[in-house]
């Protein structure tokens, strides 16, 4: 990863804040002492060292994404390095290829995994569980919220965590993707997890 | 609580506060967007709305029509859901408990217990921590809101005036609550008793506000937006996200007023963008004064 060279205190974390759970996030990133930046247009990504996609609406995130003009600069961002972490419909903002989603919906295509939107149902069908994350001792409890499922992933992707036999955390390179929410579990460990990288 | 195993090997549970809340969290910033038939559910997707509202007639309609308003037909709501692939939220009478288990057979996302129905209970809400389904309740004060609460509900929305077009109620609504919110923010142990006793609402909830400074869930703004400054105003004053009755699919080019809502709300800050967003939008719905009105939908709930 790129960016190292600052001590932790000065980096700033930037929120995708279009539509979604973007608040949840500030709040986890804000209780770990980290300072955030919400992003609504260019101008707010000048300052950031990272990025988070939060849960939501992907359709809806997809269009304000190209209203507000940042779809082509955060797809260099991340191109040249950006450590970013996409959660549940960030997730599939992120991901190589889309099922189920819109025709006109857009993704960075910046991790090799295939994603299938709703996937575990409609609300009725959405649920929490402890799953198990190799490098965390103990279980995580995991939020899924008509969750996402990653169902291809290339090799070159690191799987984190499984829900049954679903991948449901993954890594590549300076992508980190969730299909999950952990932004609405009091557990801090994967948000210092990914802050550790920056 | 309503708990079941999922299909996964692995133990989970559905229907928890914090999977119904959950939801809430993910439409925050958005715009929830009343449509009456599939095609107006493929527009608002269009949009860019980050779920719809189901429902036989829009509020302004069930204001002219007069008569009692009912859950819609579960045909018209599976023909929404067909072509959806964002939440869909539908409406069950207050009180109207039966309305609401059907609803949730149909796997409606949110259930709105809303006072735009004609009430069927008129002492009683629906006890909404018996579903597996998450519900959304108008109130129109800190007081209604946390009964709302404490009955279960996963997200509180202002009532406003529905089908009105007429955003002063829904600013009343919202200044009530977030001003009382304020309030106990600042009060003493002493004097959360006394709270709780004029807002008719349990201690143990209001105490919590005073800690955390805000309600346990999600508040959003219902009732007469019109236009993306209606939407802004309400996410200034400090609402969450918004739903849009009547003013898209009643005013003269529902599809390009729908996307500068949608935009207005997540640029609720920037007087600019708001501004390019408004041109050339076409009529607004017409609107109604509150002096004109026979029937005040938000003095329903209790």
């Amino acid at each position: 990863m790129v960016r190292d060279s600052q001590s932790k205190s000065t980096k700033v974390v930037g929120v995708l804040a279009l539509q979604g759970a973007f608040s949840s996030h500030t709040r986890v990133l804000d209780s770990i002492g980290v300072s955030t930046q919400e992003v609504r247009t260019p101008q707010n990504l000048a300052s950031i060292d990272a990025l988070v996609m939060p849960g939501g609406e992907s359709t809806t995130m997809s269009q304000l994404l190209e209203s507000s003009e940042l779809f082509e600069p955060i797809k260099k961002l991340i191109h040249e390095g950006l450590p970013v972490f996409g959660t549940c419909a960030g997730m599939i903002l992120l991901a190589n290829k889309i099922i189920d989603g819109r025709d006109d919906q857009v993704s960075f295509g910046a991790i090799e995994i295939e994603v299938q939107r709703n996937a575990y149902g409609r609300q009725i069908d959405s649920f929490e569980a402890d799953i198990s994350v190799e490098v965390f001792e103990s279980p995580f409890h995991a939020v899924f919220i008509r969750a996402p499922r990653i169902v291809k992933a290339d090799k070159a992707v690191e799987i984190l965590a499984k829900f049954g036999d679903d991948i449901v955390l993954a890594q590549q390179k300076n992508v980190l993707v969730a299909s999950f929410h952990p932004e609405l579990s009091p557990d801090r460990r994967i948000h210092e997890m990914f802050v550790k990288e920056i | 609580m309503a708990k079941r195993e999922n299909e996964n090997k692995s133990v989970s549970s559905t229907g928890s506060m914090i999977v119904k809340r959950g939801l809430a969290e993910m439409l925050k910033g958005g715009v929830i967007m009343d449509v009456v038939n599939p095609e107006q559910a493929k527009i608002a997707e269009d949009a860019g709305a980050c779920a719809v509202m189901a429902l036989e007639r829009v509020p302004a309609d069930i204001r002219r029509d007069g008569g009692v308003a009912r859950m819609s037909d579960p045909e018209m709501i599976t023909g929404i859901q067909a072509v959806c692939s964002i939440p869909v939220m539908a409406k069950a009478r207050i009180g109207h408990f039966v309305e609401a288990q059907v609803l949730e057979s149909l796997g409606v996302d949110f259930i709105d217990e809303s006072e735009v129905l004609t009430p069927a209970d008129e002492t009683h809400h629906i006890d909404k921590l018996k579903f597996t389904a998450p519900f959304v309740c108008g109130a129109t004060n800190l007081g209604e809101a946390l009964r709302r609460i404490s009955e279960g509900a996963a997200l509180i929305r202002s009532k406003g005036e529905a089908g009105t077009g007429n955003i002063v109620e829904a600013v009343r609504h919202l200044r009530s609550i977030i001003g009382d919110i304020r309030k106990i923010t600042q009060a003493d142990s002493a004097e959360l008793f006394d709270w709780a006793k004029k807002l008719q609402a349990p201690l143990p909830l209001v105490q919590e506000i005073a800690e955390t400074g805000w309600l346990q869930v999600p508040l959003f703004c219902a009732g007469g937006i019109a236009t993306p400054s209606d939407a802004a105003l309400a996410m200034q004053l400090g609402a969450q996200a918004v739903f849009v009755g009547s003013g898209i699919f009643k005013s003269d080019d529902p599809a390009p007023r729908a996307k500068a809502i949608v935009e207005a709300t997540t640029h609720f800050r920037d007087p600019e963008i708001i501004a390019k967003v408004s041109r050339n939008l076409g009529v607004p719905m017409t609107g109604i004064g509150m002096d004109k009105i026979e029937q005040r939908y938000a003095e329903r709930g209790w």
